[in-house]
């Protein structure tokens, strides 16, 4: 890592501040419960838009993991996303009906909510369809987690995101409010993914799973990246990068052991693949504002045409974090 | 006749007001230090807390920063209170804010009342303890550390290099001996006092405060002075992880700390409400009572440091991502690759199977796609047999099937023919077993039908690619397992070195092969060799085949077995 290397990365840095700076007008509050955020508490930060069936069980999860606060940028909902969340006593939500591919898929507007609201708090940013899990969160709330994390001085938890899916055709299960999408979509692939190190930004590259195996065999270098940092414990001077991908600086990226240990890291469990994506695929290829010029949508949408099953025999089924720590997809590290 | 703690809080003073509580209402005197940084309001709330205890006392308050001497004054301080105070009291405690009693207050005072002489503190010369971090072991007691390692890093490492440089040293004071070791401990009043009022006291001390981590060998190392009773272990139950720093207890460890039959613990997180609920409520009592035992606790916190430190041999994932020499076991279990034997063998993959008992795949690396045992499409793992996906990350491909295939040993084709690209890794792989009967591609070429100036070209390529692996293959620093034997070799014996191999791989050995492969049909192969030589193209990494029809079709007869073991 040259100096000069360092002086781009800190001037790239400063670029997507000052940008999510330049963003913030985008935002209007539309229910703002800031006030209500407690010293120690984790906070929650997502974008959505038309997500009103999944709100209630993503709410109940993260109120369970002990999330103290969650804030919302909705981005245009039409189905009543946002007035449900405005009724919520722990959301404060802003809303935009800008474009999301222009505020970088609703990243600027993160890192503007993260800078302001977020400095000296643990920060989980995630979707409305991932799900976070860590070692021990079946017995010990995240501020355990936290707490642990702090007391070790590591500023950023790594994750791998695990793309779920139902046996069967997408479309054969009904998903309903408030049920846990994993009831449907509970099958996931083990042992499929290949990892590769970003030299620039010092993170790893994951690709793999079923997208990659159904939808993307004979482009695998376009496969979604799957290694995400959700759990941050925020500066104001930290940005996202590319989506929750990246941060800068870069030592937050550096989640991982290089000298054949096991860093402490979780899984983002990703109920993309229920019934409700088949009109999502569509919607989003008409609005073009996803990745890549939707090239991943246009890919998945020619395909869900035809109601794809990605369960095969070797599909394993998910049972609990322990499972995904002995197939190897997370790691308790040296927290015991 | 009773035991009395000295307690350190800094944080979660609510807790440390309850094990307080707890210990005072059970006969047990408490001397509380509070951290100096630690706000009035603060403190007075937890003075608050505990005015309905008579035995309980605070201590005038020292600024305490971790690693330095301020601990060890705060310890003082509050043993010398303890001892002018509550002069019922036979053994002193230390413990923390964080600390939780395991065991009823009476099977502590039990324990100590049989035990009246004993000092139970950890005590241990440098040239004995493991765990010290950062290298500085017996260095503490020999350089200074004049500035704080939390707050002036630098500082702390530049003096230290400095010191080595010059070859700076200070002299321990004369008729101590160093020693370390945790620093709660529980001492009699007798060797406290002899320590606290030692007339050398002020000299120790003046040495002691620029000493590294003067809590953990201030007492450790002058309790050798005045005591003979020195039970080297502590009452309280505390793991360090690989950096030094203290595990933490959940509620999910209580039924481990039940069976544990420690009498302390620490540290306890503070929200851990059913930890607190259960060891404080008095229902402890009827269990069985045994030593201090904490060894399943100590293997659970071990293989938490393993995992940390060594990880799971052959897993890439994403926190694990060993940088090339550091793997440690590239990928997680051994597994066998043959080349040239598919060539040379009819049904090899199926009669490998049968004599082995292991996992046979037809050539993973071939190019159109992987070709898994049965040709299946997807195998362990969900791993397509998609040629784009695996040349995309070869090497992933072939840890993630071994990852994937735990437990069952694999064995896969290769050759001149497939992807070229994890040849390289194979040789630098230890769990890799790799067999090689070279020149064996020519079988197919001499068996096919078509333009033999085809076939030339076609064979040219193929010895090149060969010889270039082959090459690779016996460079000095090979991991793998190699063996490579010429054809014509091969093809001369071929059940010795068949034996060989498969009593290498072998659980199911020891088992005499009964049954050869079948070889195919070398009839005319000498001829086709000479042919390719006419037509200017040299084949030579076959060893020697005479021109004629030597090779009497299929196998020699078996040989005698010869006895391994």
């Amino acid at each position: 890592m040259g100096v000069l290397r360092t002086y781009l990365l800190r001037w790239q840095r400063k670029r997507w501040l000052i940008r999510a700076f330049r963003k913030r007008r985008e935002l209007a509050r539309r229910s703002d419960r800031t006030k209500a955020i407690g010293a120690g508490d984790v906070l929650l930060f997502a974008t959505l838009r038309n997500e009103r069936i999944r709100l209630p069980y993503f709410l109940k999860y993260y109120r369970d993991l002990g999330i103290g606060h969650f804030l919302i940028v909705d981005n245009g909902s039409d189905d009543g996303s946002a007035e449900y969340l405005s009724d919520q006593p722990d959301v404060s939500v802003w809303h935009s009906s800008r474009s999301y591919r222009r505020s970088r898929f609703g990243i600027d507007w993160m890192n503007w909510l993260l800078r302001k609201y977020g400095h000296g708090h643990w920060t989980l940013t995630v979707d409305v369809d991932e799900f976070f899990i860590y070692p021990f969160c079946d017995t010990r709330p995240i501020t355990a987690l936290t707490d642990w994390l702090d007391a070790s001085s590591i500023k950023s938890f790594g994750t791998m995101m695990l793309d779920m899916y139902p046996k069967g055709p997408i479309s054969n299960h009904r998903y309903g409010e408030g049920q846990n999408p994993f009831d449907i979509a509970k099958w996931f692939d083990s042992g499929n993914y290949s990892i590769a190190r970003n030299k620039t930004f010092g993170n790893l590259w994951i690709q793999g799973g079923p997208r990659a195996r159904m939808f993307l065999s004979d482009k695998p270098e376009r496969a979604p990246a799957l290694n995400k940092l959700p759990l941050v414990k925020w500066d104001r001077s930290y940005a996202f990068v590319s989506s929750t991908h990246m941060l800068l600086p870069r030592g937050l990226n550096l989640v991982y052991d290089e000298f054949g240990g096991e860093k402490a890291s979780g899984i983002l469990l990703h109920a993309k693949f229920l019934d409700t994506m088949t009109d999502k695929a569509r919607e989003e290829v008409g609005r073009g504002e996803h990745f890549a010029n939707s090239t991943e949508y246009r890919a998945y949408h020619a395909r869900l045409k035809n109601d794809p099953d990605l369960w095969c025999k070797w599909s394993e089924k998910y049972i609990n974090w322990r499972q995904l720590e002995i197939l190897g997809l997370m790691s308790k590290g040296n927290w015991a | 006749m009773t035991v009395g703690f000295v307690m350190m809080c800094h944080d979660a003073l609510d807790r440390a007001a309850q094990v307080a509580g707890h210990w005072a209402s059970h006969g047990c005197p408490v001397v509380i230090h509070v951290d100096r940084r630690v706000s009035r309001a603060r403190n007075e709330a937890l003075v608050r807390a505990l005015a309905g205890h008579d035995n309980v006392s605070f201590c005038a308050r020292h600024t305490c920063e971790w690693g330095t001497w301020s601990l060890v004054a705060a310890a003082q301080t509050g043993a010398a209170r303890m001892l002018a105070e509550y002069p019922e009291v036979r053994h002193v405690c230390l413990a923390s804010g964080s600390c939780l009693p395991l065991r009823p207050m009476a099977e502590l005072k039990d324990y100590l009342a049989t035990r009246p002489d004993t000092n139970f503190i950890e005590s241990v010369t440098t040239e004995d303890v493991p765990w010290t971090v950062g290298g500085l072991d017996s260095e503490r007691f020999t350089l200074r550390f004049p500035f704080s390692w939390k707050r002036h890093r630098r500082l702390f490492d530049g003096y230290v290099r400095l010191q080595r440089a010059l070859g700076y040293k200070r002299r321990v004071p004369a008729g101590i001996e160093p020693h370390m070791g945790s620093q709660w401990w529980c001492l009699t009043r007798q060797t406290l006092a002899a320590i606290l009022s030692d007339p050398r006291r002020a000299a120790f001390d003046r040495y002691f405060k620029r000493v590294w981590i003067p809590d953990e060998s201030y007492f450790q190392t002058l309790v050798r002075l005045h005591s003979n009773q020195v039970e080297s272990r502590s009452l309280t139950l505390s793991k360090f992880d690989f950096q030094g720093k203290p595990h933490i207890f959940y509620d999910d460890h209580l039924q481990m700390l039940r069976r544990s039959d420690c009498f302390m613990a620490r540290k306890i997180w503070p929200r851990a409400t059913r930890l607190y609920d259960n060891f404080l409520s008095g229902g402890l009592a009827d269990q069985n009572r045994a030593e201090p035992n904490p060894g399943k606790i100590d293997r659970i916190f071990a293989k938490a440091i393993e995992r940390r430190t060594r990880g799971r041999a052959g897993l890439y994932m994403s926190s694990r991502f060993p940088k090339p020499g550091w793997e440690n076991g590239k990928t997680c279990a051994p597994y066998s690759v043959f080349e040239g034997f598919g060539d040379l063998f009819e049904g090899f993959e199926s009669w490998l199977h049968k004599a082995t008992g292991a996992r046979v795949h037809g050539h993973l690396y071939a190019t159109d796609r992987a070709r898994f045992t049965d040709r299946q499409k997807i195998y362990a793992g969900a791993l397509p047999d998609d040629a784009g996906l695996r040349d995309y990350n070869p090497h992933a491909f072939l840890t993630n099937l071994i990852w994937n295939t735990r437990g069952e040993r694999q064995c896969f084709l290769h050759g001149p023919r497939d992807v070229q690209k994890i040849g390289d890794f194979l040789a630098d792989d230890p769990n890799a077993q790799i067999s090689v009967i070279s020149g064996a591609w020519a079988v197919p070429l001499f068996r096919a039908k078509g333009d033999f100036s085809d076939i030339r070209k076609e064979a040219a390529r193929l010895q090149q690619i060969e010889s270039k692996h082959l090459e690779s293959l016996r460079r000095i620093t090979v991991n793998a397992r190699v063996r490579i034997w010429t054809m014509a070799d091969f093809v001369d014996s071929p059940m010795e070195p068949l034996q060989t191999i498969i009593d290498e791989i072998g659980p199911r050995t020891p088992r005499r092969l009964t049954e050869a492969p079948q070889m195919v049909d070398l009839t005319g192969f000498g001829q086709f060799l000479q042919n390719l030589k006419n037509q200017g193209m040299q084949p030579y990494l076959m060893g020697d085949f005479p021109s004629g029809d030597v090779v009497d079709a299929p196998l020699p007869e078996l040989r005698k077995p010869y006895l391994v073991k």
